[in-house]
């Protein structure tokens, strides 16, 4: 099963000629995805991996069928043209990767993909890999070390640092635990599948029977997960994890997007929220194969 | 967030059809008490200077004349507070307050979609008012397809209770506030207070609009000097770092300083992360064995080996650091023989003789490790490469034994020399430099390990030399991606005939005067 992609789910490129799309329709190919078709507009007729290049959208749907997925790889400003395109075709999962995105964009791509019952992923995400399936986006870089890195199974990884993605699910892997999807939601403040959007798909899907959790400070998405698990939305269990322990308050840590105002969105406030409505908190990254050992003995997933 | 000055978020304002108090900006107390005459009235003066509560700091002044307005200015003018030296007032009449209100507008990061917020009780303490005076506040989400016409803003707030004309000028307040928040791409914008006055008409008293960092280039009038939020003016290396980030698209390069001038006394690093999530937990692993860091750097996204140079550059040019620590999440997608090479030709340069502990995890990483070993024997300071099986609680701890073990040798910032090419050397234009490549040394080559290193199929070798193989437009355009590795390659195997010449405006001064201050 897994969530939002698997080797079934048929994929298009948008801006497959440029220098990451290029090299990300490789690592896709590579490890399984089943990439149908792509665009750049002006350079229809080529061919990038043995994938065909089309001018519009609309030109690759009516070429090739039906698509599941779009993967945008344009610069940063082309990227709400390229999203609002892809809606408007009918595609129903967008993957944004690009980062500096400008919020405002953002909020533009989401009311359109309201109105058309399309979901996105990202801005600024690595994307989401689903382990002996299918990779949308660049998680693994190759499709060799994606291969290496990440085993098949029941643990659902969601996290909003691209490289705490790879390194949660590497860890776990080398741990001897595998994985059913692991999703970067994006480092932005407003991304399209926020981490409670993705627990409450693990929640859904058979093959996840447990969930680790990656968040950071700045934004309320950590919280309302606590508020889904209090609910009874979310019954699975799940292993948090939240970095900027030591982030001074105010400071904006890169892209991360991490930005304490006031006590929402600290660490103490995510952490102590999540405790209450039962998470298991890990202290630190190296820690969570340990914690995740823990929890599957104490509900029985062995 | 890049915030706006006071001054600026009113031009907005005021562009927009909203009504702000009759004023200008002075950075002299002359030009202070002039304003003051034009306005005839009692005046207000106020610093600009992007923090809260000015008015308890004694940033804000009322005077009567234009002589005491050139006292009070000369007074503030210069002033010190929290990390700013005040360098413009804002001079405006006084109003004749009959009432205090707040508007503003943010991003909703849950519903992905602007919130209006108005109070009826003013903006002080407005989660309190939310509890406790439900009815004063109003809260709606809008759909920015359809926009916030001032047909809804009246029909909302004529549920607070206001009639009229007032209610008429405020709704037409509160739309237009909502436009101006959308045409300046801003992550929030407030009124706060939003004034009535005795004569019944409706004034932005002071605002605060902070504008989306991704996209300050859409706002080029705007003037922002650095599209990111500080609680101080930037630093010299900082602006200085925003250049070569504005410079070069690919990837990401973020350079922020803790401390300008780290005292040698008490262990500081230089850090270099790459990604966000890594670099806090990496920072973390540094602080907790009671290092501190200079600065905290990222660079991620898949960058080019010239911008992880130059970030290198940039963070060698502090002086009083004990070592440098690079370590990202450990399991990085990008192609980290890129991060190896720009780190290698920066310590190259500046022969460093700290320690340096890099841990370069994830996709590439064997290649990686393998540069930064084969050239630490031609650098003075004990270098280290480590990869994703290694914690970085685990390489802070190597850190800091080799810092120990070094003698606790502290960095001296090293002179900078524009580079000047051999007469008759081959050269040609990169994205953001200049191969440089001294024919007359390749004659003596057999092994042309620069054509063998370029993966890309950049270089060729014709009639017995290295020259490109693309032409020149397609190399200046980006196909030579800057990895550095014929340089590297030319350096160990060849004749060492090949210089890659990434220049970083500024940093060459920047470092004569370090050196100057000892």
């Amino acid at each position: 099963m897994a969530i939002l992609i698997d080797e079934k789910t048929r994929v298009l490129v948008q801006g497959i000629t440029g220098r990451e799309g290029r090299a990300r329709t490789k690592l896709m190919k590579g490890y399984g995805t089943n990439v149908v078709a792509g665009v750049t507009p002006g350079k229809g007729g080529q061919e990038v991996e043995g994938v065909p290049v089309f001018d519009s959208v609309y030109e690759a749907i009516e070429k090739v069928g039906q698509i599941d997925a779009s993967a945008i790889f344009v610069p940063a400003p082309l990227v709400k043209a390229a999203a609002l395109e892809a809606i408007d075709a009918g595609i129903k999962l967008l993957l944004l990767v690009p980062d500096r995105v400008p919020i405002h964009d953002v909020l533009d791509i989401a009311a359109h993909a309201e109105r058309r019952g399309a979901k996105f992923i990202g801005p600024n995400t690595l994307g989401v890999l689903s382990p002996g399936r299918a990779v949308l986006g660049m998680i693994g870089g190759r499709p060799e070390t994606a291969k290496q890195w990440f085993r098949q199974g029941d643990i659902g990884v969601s996290s909003r640092s691209g490289g705490i993605t790879s390194a949660i699910s590497y860890y776990l892997s080398r741990a001897g635990f595998g994985l059913s999807t692991i999703v970067h939601v994006g480092g932005d403040a407003v991304v399209g599948l926020p981490h409670p959007d993705v627990m409450g798909l693990f929640e859904q899907d058979p093959q996840t029977k447990m969930m680790v959790m990656f968040g950071e400070i700045g934004t309320t998405q950590e919280e309302r997960v606590a508020e889904m698990m209090e609910k009874g939305e979310i019954t699975k269990p799940i292993v948090a994890f939240i970095g900027g322990k030591a982030a001074k308050e105010g400071t904006r840590f890169s892209h991360a997007g991490a930005i304490v105002e006031g006590g929402r969105g600290s660490y103490a406030s995510k952490v102590e929220r999540l405790r209450r409505a039962g998470a298991y908190i890990a202290e630190a990254l190296m820690d969570i194969p340990r914690v995740v050992a823990e929890v599957r003995r104490k509900h029985g997933l062995d | 967030m890049a915030r706006l000055f006071e001054y600026q978020g009113k031009q907005i304002l005021k562009e927009t059809g909203i009504k702000v108090p009759r004023g200008r900006v002075v950075e002299t107390p002359e030009e202070a008490a002039r304003a003051v005459e034009e306005l005839g009235t009692e005046a207000v003066l106020k610093i600009q200077v992007w923090l809260k509560g000015r008015a308890e700091m004694g940033g804000v002044r009322f005077v009567k004349t234009p002589e005491e307005a050139e006292r009070v200015a000369r007074e503030l003018l210069g002033m010190k507070v929290k990390n700013f030296v005040v360098e413009k007032l804002l001079v405006e009449e006084k109003l004749r307050i009959q009432r205090e209100l707040f508007a503003g507008v943010v991003i909703d990061d849950y519903a992905k979609k602007p919130l209006v917020v108005f109070s009826s009780m003013g903006g002080t303490g407005i989660e309190e008012i939310a509890r406790e005076h439900p009815e004063a506040l109003l809260t709606h989400h809008v759909d920015v397809l359809e926009g916030f016409p001032e047909y809804r803003a009246r029909g909302l707030l004529s549920r607070l209770g206001f009639k009229g004309k007032l209610l008429v000028k405020l709704s037409s307040t509160l739309s237009r506030l909502y436009q101006a928040f959308r045409k300046y791409d801003a992550r929030s914008a407030e009124i706060n207070p939003l004034v009535v006055t005795e004569e019944g008409e409706v004034y932005a008293a002071d605002t605060h609009i902070a504008v989306d960092d991704y996209a300050v280039y859409r706002h080029p009038e705007l003037g922002i000097e650095i599209a990111r939020e500080f609680d101080r003016p930037p630093t010299e290396l900082e602006k200085i770092a925003y250049k070569v980030e504005e410079n070069d698209y690919r990837g990401t390069f973020y350079f922020f300083q803790m401390v300008e001038r780290p005292n040698p006394e008490e262990n500081y690093i230089g850090f270099h992360g790459a990604g966000g999530g890594g670099s806090m937990m990496s920072m973390d692993a540094v602080l907790n064995r009671g290092f501190k860091i200079a600065n905290f750097t990222d660079t991620s996204g898949n960058p080019p080996a010239s911008k992880v140079y130059r970030a290198a550059k940039i963070i060698l040019s502090q002086p009083g650091i004990i070592g440098y620590f690079a370590s990202g999440s450990g399991v990085a997608s990008q192609e980290q023989f890129n991060s190896a090479r720009g780190l290698v030709k920066a310590f190259l340069e500046d022969q460093i003789e700290i320690p340096a502990v890099l841990r370069l995890g994830g996709n590439y990483e064997e290649k990686a490790i393998e540069i930064l070993e084969t050239f630490s024997k031609f650098i003075p300071g004990k270098i280290e490469g480590y990869g994703r099986d290694d914690s970085p609680e685990f390489c802070a701890d190597r850190l800091k034994e080799l810092v120990e073990k070094g003698g606790r040798k502290v960095h001296r910032v090293k002179p900078m020399t524009d580079y000047t090419p051999p007469e008759g050397a081959y050269s040609f234009k990169t994205l953001t430099g200049r191969v440089y490549i001294n024919h007359s040394l390749c004659a003596r080559c057999e092994a042309r390990p620069c054509v063998e290193a370029c993966t890309y199929g950049v270089l060729k070798v014709e009639e017995g030399k290295p020259v490109l193989a693309i032409s020149e437009e397609d190399a200046a355009k980006g196909k030579c991606t800057e990895c550095l590795a014929c340089e590297l390659a030319c350096y160990l195997e060849g004749e060492r005939a090949i210089h890659i010449d990434l220049p970083i405006p500024g940093l060459k001064e920047y470092r004569e005067k370090i050196i100057k201050e000892g």
